[in-house]
């Protein structure tokens, strides 16, 4: 079945269900809203399960540093914000309170990325993988669909230390089945081929599939590696991948500075050195408009992705 | 000997100590410490529900130094405490040491909270007094803050907050020492901020409000007891103190907020504490 066929289905809505779940199963588990939980949908586990929603008013600062002495105690605080003031507006708290201290805080980055629902680059989140993977230790996820969200939800509420889940506002082709299990670290080779591999996160994975659809009806044969685990991040899969097809594209909605694509240069500027093209948000800022508007014009479609394959295959080796 | 001697024994201890090591290490804060020395030894050795055997007590009060730049003063009054041994202190600053230049969590038992970045140690006291109510826990947690810190905006974020959840269980300690690293235009040694207005903010933000001499042990331990009977809305304490206290050509001079002194400073400063007593 082609991408574009498959139903779609809201990751917000998705996530908000598994962290119920979480909520009500799980004692220590406790959830903090900087008052958008109408958007980020944790509305749910106040209208639900009031007495483990936690409103900590418009001030994430307090928030994240909140959610470091709740994690003392014994609890897991659950904190949902938009990605652009988690990464950025309280990166020090974040920084001090929870990466150095590997304390048990789970960090929900809503609405990540470009479309965010017509609010423009104030509310846009381009740069919270660079600025998350760059914490010792820190542990950076982006699901590709609502199956793989409700994996991660289960799978974070389980492991013991910080983790920044990167969400996204819309909805998104179910590409897993499920059966599907995360596990950190680890890449899922979504689709084989033997000309070039698209390596790819989050939200970009679905368009990454339907890239290599597009590329095939030009009898140019694709891999789609998608990775959901940013960091740790599976370098022998990367790495494998390029001994495989000799030619590398990343795709990530997210600045082509120090996200997936940086993260994957890394690896095989080190390992094995291949030539890489690089789809992403390039050194400009965006706006707000529609979001087939504004994946044209910041080329992330697929068929961006398509062009900078053959890009990649004219300079193959 | 009376607690209240006792108290003041302790607390010249420490202030030997903790110039000392300053001079040891070649840097360190000194002036911030000095001012906070005896509410923190009030809080060690008389107020706080702490063993130094049983760090990681679950039922233990907590104390969080949100001015995390005066931790030699929290070191001081730890090994006094008996948390490490006196030695240890002389590690301060140093590669490998558990004494980090600013309070590390990882590194040091009895430390609650990494602070250093000022404004934050406040909303993880306000988290760790909010996880004691959500879990009916009856420890209480303790906070101390500076006036020059009160300029960053979280601390307002949590005073906002903390009230809205009623905790009763958590005292906020203002060491008001009026000096801060370099501070707004005034004399040649004191250049404190103008209008700060601190006991009125507090009290609009819905705090129980209590304001006291930071150097008068009476006042410490009644302020103390004020907060452990103050139910339904959190406390902050005014602690009007003097930055550098107890040495007197350290006293209400910004330039000591870091400086190190040289031998014949420190010893002066040794001679003016041993007339008070101590060790």
């Amino acid at each position: 079945m082609k991408i574009s066929e498959l139903k779609k289905v809201s990751m917000r809505d998705t996530f908000s269900t598994a962290l119920l779940e979480i909520s009500q199963a799980d004692a220590k588990v406790y959830v903090l809203d900087g008052d958008l939980a109408t958007s980020t949908k944790i509305d749910t586990i106040a209208t639900q399960l009031p007495e483990k929603f936690l409103q900590m008013g418009i001030a994430e600062q307090n928030m994240l540093s909140v959610a470091a002495g709740l994690a003392t105690t014994g609890l897991q605080p659950w904190v949902a914000t938009f990605a652009a003031f988690m990464s950025k507006r309280a990166l020090d708290q974040i920084q001090v309170q929870i990466a150095q201290t590997n304390l048990d805080v789970k960090m929900i980055g809503a609405y990540s990325g470009l479309l965010t629902g017509l609010t423009g680059k104030s509310h846009q989140a381009l740069e919270d993988i660079a600025i998350f993977r760059t914490l010792a230790h820190m542990t950076v996820l982006a699901p590709a669909d609502s199956v793989e969200t409700a994996a991660m939800i289960k799978w974070a509420n389980q492991y013991n230390g910080p983790v920044y889940i990167r969400l996204a506002r819309d909805n998104y082709p179910v590409i897993f089945d499920d059966q599907y299990q995360f596990e950190l670290g680890k890449g899922v080779l979504l689709r084989e081929g033997t000309d070039l591999t698209i390596i790819s996160t989050g939200t970009q994975t679905s368009r990454a599939l339907e890239a290599a659809e597009i590329l095939a009806e030009q009898n140019i044969s694709a891999s789609v590696l998608h990775l959901p685990s940013i960091k740790p991040i599976d370098e022998k899969a990367i790495i494998h991948a390029a001994a495989h097809t000799r030619a590398i594209v990343t795709a990530e909605e997210h600045s082509i500075y120090g996200g997936l694509g940086s993260a994957v240069a890394e690896i095989l500027a080190a390992n094995k050195p291949t030539a890489i093209e690089f789809v992403g948000v390039k050194d400009r800022n965006s706006e707000s408009a529609d979001n087939d508007d504004l994946l044209n014009k910041y080329e992330l479609l697929p068929t961006n992705i398509a062009e900078a394959a053959k890009r990649v295959l004219a300079r193959k080796c | 000997m009376s607690l209240i001697n006792s108290l003041q024994e302790k607390a010249t201890n420490a202030r030997k100590d903790l110039l000392k090591v300053v001079h040891h290490a070649g840097a360190g804060h000194i002036g911030g410490p000095l001012s906070a020395i005896d509410l923190l030894t009030v809080l060690y050795f008389k107020e706080m529900n702490i063993d130094p055997n049983k760090p990681n007590d679950p039922e233990r009060d907590r104390f969080v130094l949100s001015k995390g730049h005066s931790a030699i003063g929290l070191y001081a009054v730890l090994a006094e405490r008996g948390y490490f041994p006196n030695e240890e202190l002389f590690t301060f600053d140093s590669l490998d040491s558990r004494l980090q230049g600013h309070p590390d969590m990882k590194a040091l038992p009895g430390i609650e909270m990494s602070t250093g970045s000022l404004g934050q140690g406040i909303s993880a006291a306000v988290g760790m007094a909010l996880g004691a109510k959500l879990q009916n826990q009856n420890f209480r947690t303790y906070c101390m803050i500076g006036d020059g810190e009160s300029q960053e905006g979280q601390v307002w974020e949590a005073a906002f907050i903390a009230p809205k959840y009623q905790l009763d269980n958590l005292v906020i300690i203002l060491d008001y020492n009026k000096l801060q690293q370099y501070g707004w235009a005034g004399t040649e040694t004191e250049r404190s901020a103008p209008n700060n207005l601190l006991e009125e903010k507090w009290l609009a933000f819905g705090w129980h409000v209590i304001r006291i001499d930071g150097h008068s042990y009476t006042d410490i331990l009644q302020a103390f007891e004020e907060a452990k009977s103050t139910k339904q809305k959190p406390t902050v304490i005014i602690a009007d103190t003097v930055k550098g206290k107890g040495i007197s050509f350290m006293e209400g001079n910004y330039l000591w907020h870091s400086k190190v002194p040289s031998d014949e400073e420190l010893a002066k400063a040794l001679n003016e504490l041993n007339a008070v007593g101590g060790l």
